[in-house]
């Protein structure tokens, strides 16, 4: 038995759990950030799997390129922002940032 | 596949109805050079932006409208005419506001990259009012968000500020994370990233209910996310209470309106039938009953506004809780899925544009004085600064919703198209929930002229052309609730979105 749609649809699924759960659980504003990281590529693993074995378009590897370069900006930015988060509050740890709530 | 001449031809018809998005790449690149060459004069991206924005305007007015173009991808109709119009009125007020706000002053910084992100933003949302296609509506979403991550956070030593960048970035990538995910559902459902072939394939083909009903789901979380409902709104008070005030505003009108834009387009142009006649309900494809889960959707985000606001006391944080529960108020507009719910959504966002960036100017003419935004701290204002509390209680009455204000006008609109599609529930939840908003608006007006008369702390003088901009914004708001039918008409007539048969 070959490989099929199905296994890649299980994959991703995986993968979006997984990063759901880092997102969820990590302290560090670093490895929320790997999370998100998955879940974006559990995404392109979507795009790419359905445009190889169910319809043959090209609008699944399209989205996965742009998926690829939104996620490159969006950590850039990210990482700046945590970055400007180390410089004020000397951690990055995202449970203990919170000097703004009810 | 498209043969290469015919993509070409496609793509110069397009830039027909593509230009004032283009002014505002233009205008984005020279705010870059004149950044790095002009840093002396002050405020000279202020006053290009500025220009850049009336340009932008003007050719909006004159360029064909009704087209779809870059391969059905993007569309120039009414309904993203209104939404543009909204949101360039609102980058001028915010680009004013900006000339005077001290926060953003401070430290001599300068301000040449605000306006450059301002304008990177408006970019963003006006492709996000016009997309059509899955992945152009993630791109545009993400260029407005990933700049107004950064300006939320422009203010980088305020410890406040740093933190609601942090908040926004790491809740928007989460949720553009799920819509994305989404997106990839749905596109393996019906084989097609294009809103209208998406219809057309849901339409003639029977699907599993459960799949489409979670990918869209995960799609409508990014839009919820744009617009702060509940259960998305986490970052609203946070962000809004530590971004600069000029920013606040700008998140609470502008990009909540590209973000009830494109969930509109979403559900009429990708959702819902062709064949229907003009103002009847629109009849959705697949079996899932939106209807109910928007006015379930607007219902939560209204009351949470509401009551979670009675005890704030910080105004910015204040405000926030109450635009959630004005994204609740527009949201029963849109649950009633028809042409009308579609017209009182563009009333309410007109109306709620003047005055809540109204409010935002006179929060931040005071605080810029008495280095506060603390509800106690405004106990005597009605006697300091007669002139700024008389405009704000005028622009409250609005919020709130008594007549003869604007604000009067759009909650009407919304509640009587609620109650014409028979959803009385609906319309009975929202008007106690604005009952229940006239207590924490009015505590702020009783902090104002009845509290604090005999601490005797002298006037605060306050100057300047923010000053006029309230009170021309003060004026339009009772103006409008007078004489409101040219607003009326021309959200009628702005309210058919587009659809390709």
């Amino acid at each position: 038995m070959g490989i099929g749609l199905t296994h890649y649809i299980v994959l991703s699924a995986i993968l979006f759990g997984l990063g759901i759960f880092a997102i969820i659980t990590r302290k560090n504003a670093v490895l929320v950030l790997m999370g998100v990281e998955l879940v974006l590529n559990s995404a392109n693993i979507n795009f790419i799997a359905f445009a190889k074995f169910n319809k043959m378009n090209i609008d699944g590897h399209i989205a996965a390129i742009f998926v690829i370069m939104l996620a490159a900006i969006e950590v850039a930015v990210a990482l700046a922002i945590v970055l400007n988060i180390y410089q004020n509050y000397k951690h990055i740890n995202v449970d203990e940032i919170d000097s703004l709530k009810d | 596949m498209i043969e290469f001449g015919n993509l070409v031809a496609n793509l110069q018809n397009s830039l027909s109805f593509f230009l004032p998005e283009l002014v505002l790449v233009f205008t984005l690149l020279l705010l870059i050079v004149t950044d790095l060459i002009f840093r002396k004069i002050r405020f000279i991206n202020g006053y290009i932006s500025l220009l850049g924005f009336v340009l932008a305007g003007i050719v909006l007015f004159i360029q064909p409208k009704n087209l779809f173009g870059f391969l059905n991808s993007f569309v120039y109709d009414d309904f993203s005419f209104f939404f543009k119009i909204i949101i360039l009125l609102t980058n001028v007020l915010i680009v004013l506001m900006s000339f005077e706000s001290k926060e953003l002053m401070e430290k001599g910084r300068n301000l040449g990259e605000f306006y450059t992100f301002l304008v990177g933003m408006t970019f963003g949302m006006f492709l996000v009012s016009g997309a059509t296609n899955l992945i152009l509506i993630y791109l545009a979403i993400e260029t407005m968000s990933i700049s107004s991550y950064i300006l939320a956070g422009y203010t980088k030593e305020i410890r406040r500020a740093s933190e609601a960048s942090l908040k926004y970035v790491i809740f928007g990538a989460v949720s553009s994370g799920l819509m994305i995910y989404g997106i990839s559902l749905l596109y393996g459902l019906t084989g097609s990233l294009n809103l209208v072939e998406i219809r057309d394939f849901l339409a003639t083909n029977k699907i599993d209910t459960l799949p489409f009903f979670i990918s869209s789901l995960l799609i409508l979380a990014g839009f919820a996310y744009k617009i702060s409902a509940v259960p998305f709104h986490f970052w609203t008070p946070d962000v809004y209470e530590g971004a600069p005030i000029t920013i606040t505003a700008y998140l609470s009108v502008a990009s909540k309106a590209a973000g009830f834009a494109v969930l509109l387009r979403f559900l009429k142009l990708g959702l819902s039938s062709p064949t229907e006649a003009l103002g009847s309900l629109w009849t959705m494809v697949g079996n899932i009953d939106w209807s109910f889960i928007l006015a379930i959707l607007a219902t939560l985000t209204m009351t949470l506004g509401n009551i979670v606001a009675l005890w704030q006391n910080n105004l910015k944080r204040l405000l926030a809780y109450s635009s959630i529960a004005h994204a609740g108020y527009i949201l029963m507009g849109v649950a009633v899925l028809n042409d009308n719910g579609t017209a009182s959504v563009l009333v309410y966002f007109f109306m709620y544009l003047l005055m809540n960036i109204g409010a935002f100017i006179c929060v931040m003419l005071v605080a810029d004085k008495i280095n506060s935004e603390d509800i106690k701290d405004f106990e005597g204002l009605g006697y300091r600064s007669p002139l700024i509390a008389a405009v704000f209680s005028i622009l409250l009455f609005s919020l709130i919703g008594l007549p003869p204000t604007a604000g009067f006008i759009a909650k009407f609109y919304v509640f009587a198209a609620v109650i014409e599609a028979d959803l009385i529930w609906l319309a009975v939840v929202g008007v106690i929930n604005s009952v229940i908003s006239l207590y924490y608006y009015v505590k702020i007006m009783r902090n104002m002229f009845i509290r604090g008369l005999d601490e005797n702390k002298g006037s605060i003088p306050i100057s300047g052309l923010n000053q006029v901009i309230v009170i021309i914004l003060a004026f339009l708001t009772i103006l409008f609730g007078v004489y409101f039918s040219p607003i009326i008409n021309w959200a009628n007539a702005s309210a058919n979105i587009l659809i390709w048969k």
